[in-house]
């Protein structure tokens, strides 16, 4: 690696002789918000994802406690039925879409470039595009409660003939449909990216079959995601022609078939199940061995049974329309393909628990978390597989029984697993801890609100309760347990307090402590030979892989007999974050001006079609500065002959800022 | 930092461009975004399959193919993946000004292409079937519509390389950002061969 006595090499802009249509230079901003506004740096946008995931968290909290509030007591008046109907479908819709998922890829963004030895994404601007796309979708679909007439009122999966404009008539469906379209294509930008990211960026050695466990589930999501929006964005501009065009794709008076949405929302929507869980159990799979002092026990069966859980995930989605009709051969099928799903999860699950046998176990915040998430997935998974018995969900179906059991494997599973992935990596991404202490009130007042949450839903569901009813007389034995509900919600809210406080408060506490290093937690893959918080190059040099757990092989051998024994310092072999003069891609304003143009289109559908000319034109113009944007020059900046002398992770990066102006984005 | 400059010497051979798979960054994601593609039309071309005879009293869209006419635009489609070959070997070979004629003419077969689609609505529409008449006709115009709006795109591409080959910055170094357009061209037709035949050439049972 040669050191340049220069500043890292964001500024490339600044030796272009050629200045296409005279307006495209890169910007240059270092630091303020212009630095992330025009960001394509990975860590920055993962960062950026995580935020305003967490944002849209409150959100989607707030909007469960108004649920919860209305639920109660008996006959209560506090949410009108229109009202209820709009709340309980926008919580969904934020946490499964703006909360969750964001949250997951802000882990993806952050970590796969680290994990696999790259110093950046295939497409850091495609990257930066994928979050302001997400962003510009999110708050589109919350400004249906201001300009639409509320939010949508149909259900997360927004069944129709209900959802079309007869029983719909309000705009809320609207901007569903184009709010998750948005979304959907800044998913799908995300997947391409990351996919080629991990098939064709990783550092020397590090072959597949090396990458940590996290990298693979994450992979495996992002297949999933890019071959299950495909199937929602048809379902969905199927919806929004028939309320904005009167086709006639669901209406049964016509002789359409009110199935077919169906049909296609589950086969989106039952691979989306997975995306949302694939990533925690990513997560856990890091923390878990870390926290036993072992390595990852079947290893080769974790990265498989992930990949057949992403398989087997698009043969099942019957499952949820077991009451519709399909038919005794469908339900059969059905049924027994999501037996069988349960298989490779409960490898995963014997995986962990033996992972944890006979180590030494350190039960820090992430660790409860991690456990937790083993705990109340395997609840959740349990009560998924007698819901694949079809005449036990024939009585199951739209029960609170259904609402507990996603709750379990949606929340126990993925969100659980998404706090012990922050509690672990934060060190790594702010370069300082949260707070251990308060972590633990954290974890375990969400652990007991969760459980008292949801756990009396059970009994709910059983007792006959139905789901998305707004209010329940007394008398049918309902009172206690949605009291107790209730009360846990928030106990829930409680422990997302404690969090954020934890947040601000340990940043402040973390001026007085020693900086953690770049190995606190004396763990195994990458990111952690490099120091913390991540320099903006990651890498000093690209590391060479010799093994899987290859930094943990850094610091310690095993002997003759099998026994651990230490042979250096994490100091001694982790980087120091000096180098200089590394090539970065340069970053770009043009994802962001793109992203702004997809909601004022979106408007334009509902509202007044010039509106979609202007965003048009804004989308179409950025596509074609982008694409025209100069490439980051090899050479600029620095001498010829440095360059060559570079390592060839340096000359990987080379071959990203040139890769950015692809093609693909004429379908944005 | 001190191994890096004792290694050094030994990447001088290394190949800028080179990743994992061998296939560059901007290739595999093509083919990926295709590959989500093809579950974008099999979406629509499963929603036609199930509508194609609810016609709810109305005219269907099987009732009024003109089977001739769209095989000739058909072949006109097919015909422009040749021109495209071309167009790709041409370019690779730095042959610019070949490159750009067969560019160009790619470029129109897909115009023409496009062209008959607009007459073919036309004439469908004044047959009766309107986008909103039935979920046949729905189902019909919307795929076959995606499907335009695809080779659409495509022509957009096509011209935006002949423009940049106009001015000079397309050179035979960028042979592979043709041979992506291509990629996409080659895709579009053969989704085009896919409709043809299960929409139009298979009749209704």
């Amino acid at each position: 690696m040669t050191i340049i006595d220069e500043p890292l090499a964001l500024e490339s802009g600044e030796t272009y002789a050629e200045k296409p249509l005279g307006i495209l230079t890169r910007p240059q901003a270092q630091g303020g918000w212009k630095d992330w506004v025009s960001t394509v740096d990975h860590k920055k946008i993962g960062i950026m994802y995580g935020v305003a995931a967490m944002f849209f968290f409150v959100v989607g909290g707030f909007e469960a406690l108004l649920i919860r509030t209305q639920l109660a007591f008996p006959d209560q008046g506090f949410l009108s039925a229109d009202l209820y109907n709009q709340i309980f479908t926008m919580h969904g819709v934020t946490m499964v879409f703006l909360f969750i998922m964001p949250l997951a890829a802000a882990f993806a963004n952050y970590l796969i470039p680290l994990q696999i030895g790259a110093r950046d994404v295939a497409f850091p601007r495609l990257n930066a595009l994928s979050f302001w796309v997400w962003l510009s979708g999110a708050i589109f679909l919350n400004t249906s409660w201001i300009v639409g007439g509320g939010g949508a009122n149909c259900g997360w999966f927004c069944y129709s003939p209900n959802s079309g404009i007869v029983f719909s008539p309000t705009h809320g469906v609207d901007f569903y449909a184009i709010g998750l379209l948005i979304t959907g294509i800044a998913s799908l930008v995300s997947a391409v990216n990351l996919i080629v990211t991990c098939l064709n960026m990783r550092a020397p050695g590090m072959d597949l079959m090396r990458m940590p466990v996290l990298t693979w589930m994450l992979l495996v999501t992002q297949f999933l995601l890019a071959f299950a929006l495909p199937v929602i964005t048809v379902a969905l501009l199927l919806l929004l022609f028939d309320r904005t065009f009167d086709s006639q794709f669901f209406d049964p008076d016509a002789g359409a078939d009110p199935l077919l949405w169906q049909h296609l929302f589950w086969i989106f929507g039952h691979p989306e199940v997975y995306i949302i869980i694939l990533p925690s159990f990513g997560i856990i799979s890091e923390v878990i061995p870390t926290f036993s002092r072992k390595p990852i026990f079947g290893y080769t069966a974790m990265v498989f049974s992930g990949i057949a859980i992403g398989f087997m995930g698009w043969g099942v989605w019957a499952h949820h329309m077991f009451v519709s009709g399909i038919g005794p051969i469908s339900v059969a099928a059905f049924s027994l393909a999501t037996m069988f799903i349960a298989v490779p999860t409960g490898v995963k699950i014997l995986n962990w628990l033996t992972t944890m046998w006979g180590g030494k176990l350190h039960f820090t915040t992430a660790m409860l978390f991690a456990t937790g998430t083993v705990a109340m997935f395997t609840i959740g998974g349990l009560s998924g597989v007698t819901h694949s018995l079809a005449p036990a969900d024939t009585q199951q179906t739209d029960t609170y029984y259904i609402v507990a059991h996603f709750h379990y494997v949606i929340f126990g599973g993925g969100v659980l697993g998404l706090f012990a992935g922050a509690y672990f990596w934060w060190p790594k991404v702010f370069g300082h801890f949260l707070n251990e202490r308060r972590g633990k009130i954290n974890f375990w007042a969400m652990l007991i609100g969760f459980n008292l949450t949801f756990g009396p839903m059970h009994v709910l569901g059983l007792q006959g309760m139905s789901r998305r009813i707004d209010t329940y007389s007394a008398g049918y034995g309902f009172d206690f347990w949605n009291l107790m509900s209730t009360i846990g919600s928030y106990l829930i809210a409680v422990s997302v307090l404690v969090f954020f406080y934890n947040v601000w408060k340990s940043k402040k506490e973390a001026v007085d402590l020693p900086p953690p290093g770049p190995d606190p937690w004396d763990a195994r893959s990458l990111e952690w030979s490099v120091p913390s918080p991540t320099p903006e190059h990651n890498f000093d040099e690209v590391p060479r892989v010799e093994s899987f757990d290859h930094w943990w092989f850094q610091k310690y051998e095993i002997d003759d007999d099998g026994k651990v024994v230490r042979i250096a310092e994490t100091e001694a072999v982790a980087q120091d974050g000096s180098a200089t003069g590394v090539h970065l891609p340069s970053p770009s304003f043009w994802p962001l001006v793109l992203a702004i143009g997809l909601p004022l289109i979106g408007y334009g559908i509902i509202f007044n079609l010039w509106l979609c000319v202007v965003g048009g034109l804004l989308t179409g113009g950025a596509i074609y500065a982008w694409v025209f944007e100069p490439v980051d020059d090899p050479d600029a900046g620095h001498d010829h002959d440095d360059h060559h002398d570079d390592e060839d992770g340096d000359d990987e990066l080379t071959a990203v800022g040139a890769g950015s102006a692809g093609d693909e984005d004429g379908e944005g | 930092m001190s191994t890096a400059t004792a290694t050094a010497d030994t990447h001088h051979d290394h190949d800028p461009h080179a990743t994992n798979t061998g296939i560059s960054n901007n290739k595999l994601a093509m083919w990926l975004f295709l590959s989500t593609e093809c579950l974008l039309f099999g979406a629509l071309i499963s929603t036609y399959l199930l509508y194609k005879t609810r016609g709810n009293g109305g005219v269907l869209p099987t009732d009024i193919f003109d089977i001739p006419f769209t095989s000739v635009s058909s072949f006109v489609l097919l015909m422009s993946s040749l021109t495209m070959v071309l167009a790709l070997s041409a370019v690779g070979r730095g042959d610019m000004d070949r490159g750009k004629a067969w560019l160009l003419v790619t470029a129109m077969l897909g115009g023409v292409f496009i062209g008959g689609q607009v007459y073919e609505f036309t004439s469908f529409y004044r047959e009766g079937l309107g986008y909103t008449s039935n979920p046949a006709a729905s189902a019909f115009y919307t795929l076959t519509g995606f499907h335009g709006v695809h080779v659409s795109l495509g022509i957009l591409m096509l011209m935006s390389l002949w423009v940049s080959a106009q001015q000079g910055k397309l050179t035979p170094n960028n042979a592979e950002t043709v041979e992506i357009v291509g990629l996409y061209w080659h895709f579009v037709d053969i989704v085009w061969i896919f409709i043809f035949t299960v929409i139009y050439l298979i009749p209704p049972a």
